[in-house]
């Protein structure tokens, strides 16, 4: 994007717009993201800014609705001690010389509605990765064989979770599931996540089966190694950067998926974003902005990750040395 | 028994009595019912009535769903915590959104984790023909305070729906921020007049209570809502109300949306559910102010999902829930009515606030009650699959 | 294959160790792979077929199939199914009615019935429910005494809309999806025009669903341009204004959009800063459709600008020079080189952000207000607030159709091979 020395006024004047306009869009794609983080640490209940946090005024701003994702829902939240306590030890740097009293911490982790929202997203998506990951990676190495039989047909029934709109699968899993006893259960949703999940994980593990070069396995083969050694020794490392980022792909789509929770899931089995949408239509409290904050904290961690993983493969596939 | 529940009783019975002339049958058998209580309650000074004991229920575990938000508060500090207490047994609380989906899906699967569930009545009644909840055996009820049964406690025609027990009366009332607007409305007809109360109106997305309203606000005499609304022209009546202020109208679905709406300034005039705009008031200090002509009350009650894994332990806690003291405690906590005559004298003050007497909040208070609808759900139960397509239509055209 | 000898046969053909025809070896031994890389498949594939395929499939077909009256009613519906419809209720028919009713009342179905022909005939409902209780004490002649418990019974519409229930394989729900009514003559009427719904809400779906993906195009294609065209350091970094709001989730993007644009909201506060508005007139920009645009395409636009940058990126930047060389104008050389380029791209990119926004009702639902109600909110609604499944399995099915012509198209035009998910 570099302007030649010769570029007309005109040019120019069009280079320096198109940068603009694209910085417009960056601004309008990044601004609302980073606009909830200032506004979760409001101390007002409002999803604005008060003219103290303008002023950058210290009391303006507050951790409370930090405090009130372990607060909600907790049957004794109001142990004034406590707070106190969980205060000091927050910003011990979680010292364990501060250790909470007992009664508080497992009053949040079995009562406090967030935490439980967060223990069933990691649950949830952990096995719907195991179950996306496991059955996607066998199915991409088989489909990614030359040998394989009605490759096109198969491939868009597998590919079908990311065509179909969202409604209607969901729609369709919770009337069959509701007759074999699987809605409202652990189970229904962990299913349904996995199918969504599996596209992804088809798609980025055949991607990295392309660039694969069958005649390692071959070398291996011929060494006496049989095909689970070969698969474990020789394949698995070099696929492991497209499973492991298929995985991710399957475990995001399973922590952000709501339209399946909606219909599936008992209130028991509320996810993150299942409670956020209930957060947003019946009280809109700066609650969610917390909650909202340590998600962009973690989907920044995701990133990275990715972006590791990344380079790794093209690492080990030798396309960058 | 002492002279407290007479009072109470006599109060009930003015409470009645001040609304009688709005012509109903249902209310002129409740003021013979409330003259019956007293007579009663007379009977048994000095006798003993048989009020709620708890059992030991130790190592039981108990899933109740209700609608969350102020009211699972209430519920949570009147029923759950003193049974608890009382009984020993684990109860967990979870929300829902109201509707028998959940409930429904359940049943149908053989594989029913709630154990008792707030409804309202149209639901509940649905619940019952088609087999979602289990019967109930009414003379299991504790007897009031008063020593009355249970059958003459309730008030009259509650205790009709063999699987469901109310607890609460609630109602649809409309409201507004009385320091953005000095000299608010006063009636029913002044919410649909958008010329001299400028500014959005608030409405819940649902022809419930709002073609009432409409009919009521078109000059419809509220003991004849429903006939008018029974005929075609009748519904094309309030639709054609409702179209004066559809161009201001933002509506809203949960409970907790109105009070919100109102703070933020997005409407000048919203309904609402009484409890959750006296909560704004009365927790928040919020200066909203409630306007009760033409509100429309109903009940909510609880039902026992068909095949419920802890169905005897969600008998105890509906038969403690109900009894007076319980519903009046919960009267402290939210502005929904008592269904128990009984419960009526004992509901005193707000929780926090002690000047914040808690009896003229209620729906069923005389001042409040002078014209006020009762949601009729057999006509709801039959037209609701129409009136909602219809509305759905309208709202998209 | 590891048969590497290979010696010749009697009829010159070639043989493997073994001695069997290196021909048949071979098929065979394809066969045996082709089995092996099939049984790897085969896993997820019956795991689809299980979790995803039947159960769309079974809900289909509740739209076109509802035997909750015929089920239920055994006695009554054959009965009424072969009723002409015009001809007066017959003294069997009642007889059967009022069997079916007192069993349907004992196994507690009669709610469900009821609900059933509610459905056809508003009124029916309580009709059936009060009926249902008295069945039992009820004696012959039956339609009598039907009629005595509520003359209702006497009125043909009502025995009509039970003989439009009592049919179990029914158009009637794909009718009702496309705003007509089936009647029990078996024709087909239009609704009354204030009922007409459902197509109109097909067109605004289809309609918002369009806008959203021409707005992703719009911004999504020269922020692709830019990303490709820079060098590789200051891409990855500029890439990740893209990933982020990728990566995080949905409903946080739409609560953030809610802090943006409420009418206290962020934008709102510095237009009354800045001066472009007074502070009593803020801009409504939420809960309505303005709303439902601005949300809808943050959320997809990173589904348009990944498929169109990968493509991008594999544009040798040498065709351009080619074409400028060749005395192609600027303008010339973009739009007759390269955008054709870039076409599948935009058709994987455009295809996504379409079907994604048809499907995602959630972000409407929370921040479109009346305009936010589109097609899936129906179906959502018919599945889990009127229990009318039949209908919301009409609606997704006409749904479904129009989505899979559109991907037909798409591989007609682009082809599917062509997808990348950056």
């Amino acid at each position: 994007m570099e302007l030649p020395p010769y570029a007309t006024l005109g040019q120019k004047i069009w280079h320096y717009t198109f940068y603009f306009i694209c910085a417009l869009i960056f601004l309008f794609l990044i601004t609302p993201i980073l606009i909830i983080a200032p506004l979760s640490f409001n101390a007002e209940p409002y999803f604005s800014f008060t003219e103290g946090m303008m002023a950058f005024d210290k009391e303006a701003y507050s951790m409370r609705w930090y405090e009130d994702i372990l607060a909600n829902g907790m049957v004794d939240p109001e142990q004034p001690r406590s707070w106190a306590m969980f205060r000091e030890w927050l910003w011990m740097g979680l010292s364990p010389m501060h250790t909470m009293p007992e009664g508080f911490f497992s009053d949040a982790w079995e009562n406090a509605q967030w935490v439980r929202a967060m223990k069933n997203s990691f649950f949830i998506g952990f096995f719907a990765t195991l179950i996306a990951t496991a059955l996607g990676t066998l199915a991409a190495i088989g489909l990614s064989r030359a040998e394989m039989p009605y490759r096109g047909a198969i491939m868009s029934i597998l590919i079908s979770p990311l065509i179909v709109p969202l409604v209607i699968t969901a729609a369709g899993m919770f009337y069959f599931y509701s007759q074999v006893g699987l809605s409202q259960t652990y189970t229904g949703v962990i299913l349904a996540h996995a199918a969504l999940g599996t596209p992804f994980v088809i798609i980025t593990v055949t991607a990295t089966l392309v660039g694969f070069d069958k005649s390692l396995v071959r070398a291996g083969a011929s060494m006496g190694a049989g095909p689970a050694r070969t698969f474990w020794k020789i394949q698995m490392p070099l696929i492991l950067p497209g499973v492991v980022s298929g995985g991710l792909f399957a475990f995001i789509t399973s922590f952000d998926e709501v339209v399946a929770v909606l219909f599936l899931a008992g209130p028991e089995h509320r996810t993150i974003p299942r409670q956020m949408y209930s957060g947003i239509r019946e009280q809109i409290s700066p609650t969610i902005l917390a909650v909202a904050t340590i998600l962009v904290i973690i989907s920044i961690l995701l990133l990275v990750t990715m972006e590791m993983l990344r380079r790794r493969g093209e690492r080990l596939r030798g396309i960058r040395s | 028994m002492n002279l407290k529940t007479l009072i109470g009783a006599a109060s009930a019975l003015a409470m009645t009595a001040s609304i009688a002339h709005a012509d109903n049958a249902a209310v002129k058998k409740a003021l013979m019912e409330a003259q019956a209580s007293i007579e009663m309650a007379m009977a048994a000074l000095g006798g003993g009535g048989a009020a709620y004991q708890f059992p030991s229920l130790d190592g039981d575990q108990l899933t109740v769903v209700s609608w969350g938000g102020a009211y699972t508060k209430s519920q949570v500090e009147a029923y759950h915590k003193p049974f608890i207490a009382g009984t020993g047994a684990k109860v967990v609380s979870e929300d829902y959104n109201g509707g028998l989906a959940e409930i429904k899906a359940q049943v149908e699967a053989g594989n029913v984790t709630w154990d008792i569930v707030d409804v309202e009545l149209s639901d509940a009644v649905r619940a019952c023909d088609e087999g979602l909840a289990e019967e109930i055996d009414m003379s299991a009820l504790p007897n009031g305070d008063d020593g009355s049964s249970a059958a003459d406690d309730f008030i009259a025609g509650t205790l009709d729906v063999p699987c469901a027990v109310p607890t609460i009366v609630w109602s649809t009332i409309f409201a507004y921020d009385s320091s953005k607007m000095k000299d608010g409305p006063k009636t029913i007809a002044d919410f649909f007049d958008t010329k001299k109360f400028p500014g959005k109106r608030g409405i819940r997305k649902s022809p419930k209570a709002n073609l009432e309203m409409a009919l009521m606000a078109d000059g419809v005499a509220n003991d004849e809502v429903y006939d008018v609304l029974g005929t075609d022209e009748g519904v094309d009546r309030a639709f054609a109300k409702l179209d004066t202020i559809k161009d201001d109208v933002v509506w809203w679905e949960a409970g907790a949306q109105p009070p919100q709406l109102l703070a933020d300034g997005e409407v000048a005039i919203t309904t609402a559910y009484n409890g959750r705009i006296f909560n704004a008031v009365a927790a928040e200090d919020k200066p909203f102010e409630i306007v009760w002509d033409g509100q429309v009350w109903d009940l909510d009650l609880w039902i026992i999902p068909k095949g419920a894994k802890n169905k005897d332990a969600a008998m105890e806690f509906l038969k403690f829930s109900t009894s007076t003291q319980a519903l009046a405690d919960q009267a402290s906590w939210i502005s929904y009515g008592p269904t128990r005559k009984s419960a009526a004298p004992l509901v005193a003050s707000f929780n926090s606030k002690p000047d914040l007497k808690m009896g003229p909040q209620m729906p069923t208070a005389p001042e409040n009650f002078k014209n006020a609808l009762q949601n009729d759900f057999e006509f709801w139960a039959d037209n609701q699959d129409e009136l909602n397509e219809r509305f759905n239509a309208w709202l998209a055209n | 294959m590891t048969d590497a000898t290979a010696t010749h046969g009697p009829d010159g053909l070639l043989l493997a160790a073994d001695g069997t025809p290196l021909k048949a070896k071979l098929h065979q031994s394809m066969k045996a792979s082709r089995r092996r890389a099939f049984g790897l498949v085969l896993p997820l594939l019956l795991f689809v077929l299980a979790s995803f395929i039947i159960p769309i499939i079974m809900l289909l077909w509740t739209g076109v199939s509802n035997d909750t009256y015929a089920s239920n009613m055994p006695r009554s519906a054959p009965l009424l199914r072969a009723w002409d419809g015009a001809s007066p209720p017959t003294e069997a028919m009642a007889e059967a009615m009022v069997l079916d009713m007192i069993d349907a009342r004992k196994a507690k179905t009669i709610g469900k019935v009821a609900s059933r022909v509610n459905r056809e005939q508003s009124g029916t409902r309580s009709l059936y429910t009060k009926s249902a209780r008295r069945a039992a004490k009820m004696e012959a002649p039956f339609l009598d005494a039907l009629t005595k418990a509520d003359k209702d019974w006497s009125d043909l519409e009502t025995w009509r809309a039970t003989k439009i229930a009592a049919t179990s394989l029914t158009p009637a729900y794909y009718a009702a999806a496309l705003d007509y009514k089936y009647t029990a003559d078996g024709e087909f009427v239009e609704q009354s025009e204030e009922r007409q719904i459902h197509v109109k809400l097909f067109w605004k779906t289809i309609w918002v669903s369009g806008a959203v993906m021409f707005f992703c195009l719009l911004l999504g294609y020269p922020v692709a341009y830019l990303l490709s065209h820079l060098p590789a350091k200051s891409a990855n970094l500029l890439m990740i204004l893209v990933l982020l709001p990728f990566w995080t989730s949905l409903l946080v993007r739409t609560t953030a959009w809610i802090a943006m644009l409420q009418s206290q909201g962020v934008l709102n506060d510095i237009f009354v800063w800045i001066g472009i508005t007074g502070d009593e007139q803020r801009f409504s920009l939420i809960y309505n459709l303005t709303g439902t645009l601005i949300a809808m395409t943050h959320i997809l636009l990173p589904f348009m600008i990944l498929p169109i940058y990968s493509v991008m990126r594999a544009i040798p930047p040498s065709h351009v020079r080619a074409a400028k060389s060749l005395g192609a104008t600027n303008s010339t050389a973009f739009w007759r080189v390269y955008f054709p380029a870039t076409i599948p791209g935009i058709g994987a990119g455009g295809l996504l952000v379409f079907i994604l926004s048809i499907g995602y009702y959630i972000t409407p639902a929370l921040v479109g207000g009346q305009d936010g109600q589109l097609i899936s909110n129906f179906i959502a609604y018919h599945m889990q607030r009127s229990l009318n499944w039949s209908l919301a399995a009409a609606l997704g099915g006409i749904l479904l159709a129009i989505v899979l012509l559109l991907y037909w198209l798409y591989d007609r035009i682009v082809g599917i091979d062509n997808m990348k998910l950056g």
